[in-house]
């Protein structure tokens, strides 16, 4: 009988990111739920490296796949390695992050498992089941497990860092024959910018099509730095050749939900809401007080943005230099 | 060299601003279906791919109900040769799990007519939208796979090699053929159907396999064969009532904005 949570770490690029952490607290109140203890496992080609930094975070073992085939990822040997570690773990549930390795790994493993599989899990409830969004973010699903083993993956900035507290657990390292591979990875080509990711970021400030312009775009970068912010943008700035694709929020680009999204020249169109309507606070800034999104907004802020976003990036600034200061 | 390409196509609401039923089910009765959207540029690309490899054929691949059959007819329509639909009472109510079974099926089916070289997927559903349903199909035929493909640079009857668009950059893949990608809207601008799509689209007859005709029990497909079921369907919580910044200038409007968000601890 299958008993334990395994949280499977896939570290980026040979580290680890926040979503980690946001793993493992997700892993803890599964754990909790189902009265089952936790484990981890870190995959890669320096995961022995990166075990010691998980092993202080709640779980009561880590199991260590490290082999030079996972050192960049590709699919099918991250999930044999995967399907590896949650035979060992002998776990009931096996939970990644929502990234492309994350749900990429977790749907192989599915089908290896025989396992039912939810992704994006915004909530796990008491009982086990789990709560995820769908029909754009329109509506909330109550997901049930029909098979003894299952599969998620948990959606970015939803769930409680684990932090670094308790006695290290036990590390386990686990041999891993990689086999022939039908995938080869042949390079990586990074952000020249060095821009926060959307899909971590805690704050998030977004530009649409009010900005008129890419030139108009200026100011919200400048403002997101101040802040500390990922750079989004709806729609039809990104269809107006403003700004790249990557920053794209809502149905057809990335769902985001930081603690802050600032929303300007946004009307708010139903596919912009549904990726990120579910932010902690959100802030409008539009010359259309009747629009959807300053309707809907925890802080709404009627004006020209030109106008107003270089003297908030000033007053943020200020009062930063003057905590400096103080 | 000539590429067989299959594209898989899933019939969705045209809106998802759908509300919930006394049942506690999505409302989705009597709203109108079309192609879902990410589909559109999985089934531009299998249409390019023909047209840089003359003589390549692209078949569409759906599981649905009957009525499914209209989103082959608008995948003809764009351009590719001809479509399968995957139907029958049995395949009602599946998931991610018992559809990608499903599909693997028909695949293999294909392939065993004329082999298949690359199997294309949109990013993810416009209704379920777990962005699985590729990389399943692939596990089930044990072929090799990939996710947010954004180019199919090359490719030949062996191997492709794919960019994949990651959180941080850009992967560069090559993949053993066959293969199952998974595609992001960067990879093309779809076209509109072309008039002659449209007629080819008029006389399209699309073969109809069962569970039966796949080889597979009723019991591995539809809500049987699922591995997870939606028990309950239910409206996102109500955001509370939104602050007004009033000031007599844009710079009272910024620092009372600012003032707010400090006090909120956000700056």
């Amino acid at each position: 009988m299958a008993n334990g949570i395994l949280a499977v770490v896939l570290p980026s690029r040979g580290t680890l990111s926040p979503s980690s952490y946001e793993l493992l607290g997700a892993g803890k109140a599964l754990a909790d739920a189902l009265k089952q203890p936790l484990f981890a496992a870190v995959i890669g080609g320096n995961a022995a490296a990166l075990a010691a930094d998980i092993a202080a975070r709640g779980a009561s073992k880590v199991l260590v796949v490290e082999n030079p085939s996972l050192s960049n990822f590709t699919e099918e040997a991250y999930a044999k390695a995967a399907a590896l570690a949650a035979e060992k773990a002998g776990a009931s549930r096996v939970i990644l992050p929502s990234t492309v390795a994350g749900r990429a790994v977790a749907a192989r493993l599915a089908v290896l498992l025989k396992a039912g599989l939810a992704t994006d899990v915004t909530e796990i409830l008491p009982d086990g089941k789990v709560r995820r969004g769908y029909y754009g973010g329109n509506l909330i699903a109550e997901v049930e497990f029909k098979t003894s083993i299952a599969v998620l993956t948990v959606a970015p900035m939803t769930f409680p860092r684990a932090e670094a507290a308790g006695a290290a657990a036990p590390i386990e390292a686990v041999s891993f024959e990689p086999g022939a591979s039908k995938s080869e990875f042949v390079s990586f080509k990074g952000e020249e910018s060095r821009e926060i990711d959307l899909g971590a970021a805690e704050k998030v400030v977004s530009g649409g099509f009010g900005l008129g312009s890419a030139e108009g775009f200026k100011p919200l970068f400048e403002l997101a730095h101040a802040l500390g912010a990922a750079v989004g943008a709806s729609r039809r700035a990104v269809d107006s050749g403003w700004i790249a694709y990557r920053h794209q929020v809502g149905l057809t680009g990335r769902a985001v939900r930081p603690k802050l999204y600032v929303a300007v020249g946004i009307s708010g169109q139903i596919q912009h809401l549904a990726g990120m309507s579910s932010s902690g606070t959100i802030v409008a800034i539009n010359t259309d007080k009747d629009c959807p999104l300053m309707q809907m907004a925890s802080i709404a802020v009627q004006g020209e943005y030109a106008e107003l976003l270089p003297l908030i990036t000033a007053e943020i600034k200020s009062r930063k230099g003057h905590a400096v200061a103080a | 060299m000539a590429l067989h390409i299959v594209v898989c196509v899933k019939s969705t609401p045209s809106s998802v601003n759908v509300g919930v039923d006394a049942e506690g089910r999505p409302k989705i009765a009597g709203v109108a279906t079309a192609l879902n959207p990410f589909d559109e540029f999985a089934v531009e690309e299998a249409v390019r791919l023909k047209e840089r490899v003359p003589g390549s054929t692209a078949t569409a691949l759906t599981v649905g109900s009957e009525a499914a059959a209209d989103v082959l007819r608008e995948a003809v329509a764009r351009g590719v040769d001809g479509g399968v639909l995957v139907a029958g009472a049995e395949f009602e109510g599946g998931d991610s799990f018992a559809t990608s079974l499903a599909l693997s099926s028909a695949i293999k089916k294909l392939h065993g007519e004329k082999p298949v070289h690359l199997v294309i997927f949109g990013k993810n559903t416009s209704d379920i939208g777990a962005g699985v349903v590729g990389t399943q199909t692939a596990a089930w035929l044990d072929w090799a796979s990939a996710s947010a493909i954004k180019k199919i640079d090359e490719i030949n009857e062996q191997s492709a090699t794919v960019t994949r668009m990651m959180e941080d950059g850009v992967d560069t893949l090559k993949l053993a053929l066959p293969a199952c990608v998974a595609t992001v809207k960067e990879i093309n601008e779809p076209r509109l159907p072309s008039l002659k799509g449209k007629m080819a689209s008029k006389k399209a007859v699309f073969p109809k396999w069962t569970a039966a005709d796949l080889g597979l029990q009723a019991g591995q497909v539809g809500a049987v064969g699922a591995g997870a079921s939606v028990v309950k369907a239910s409206l996102p919580p109500a955001r509370p009532a939104g602050l007004k910044v009033e000031g007599a200038t844009a710079a009272e409007k910024a620092a009372k904005l600012v003032d707010i968000l400090v006090e909120r601890k956000l700056i």
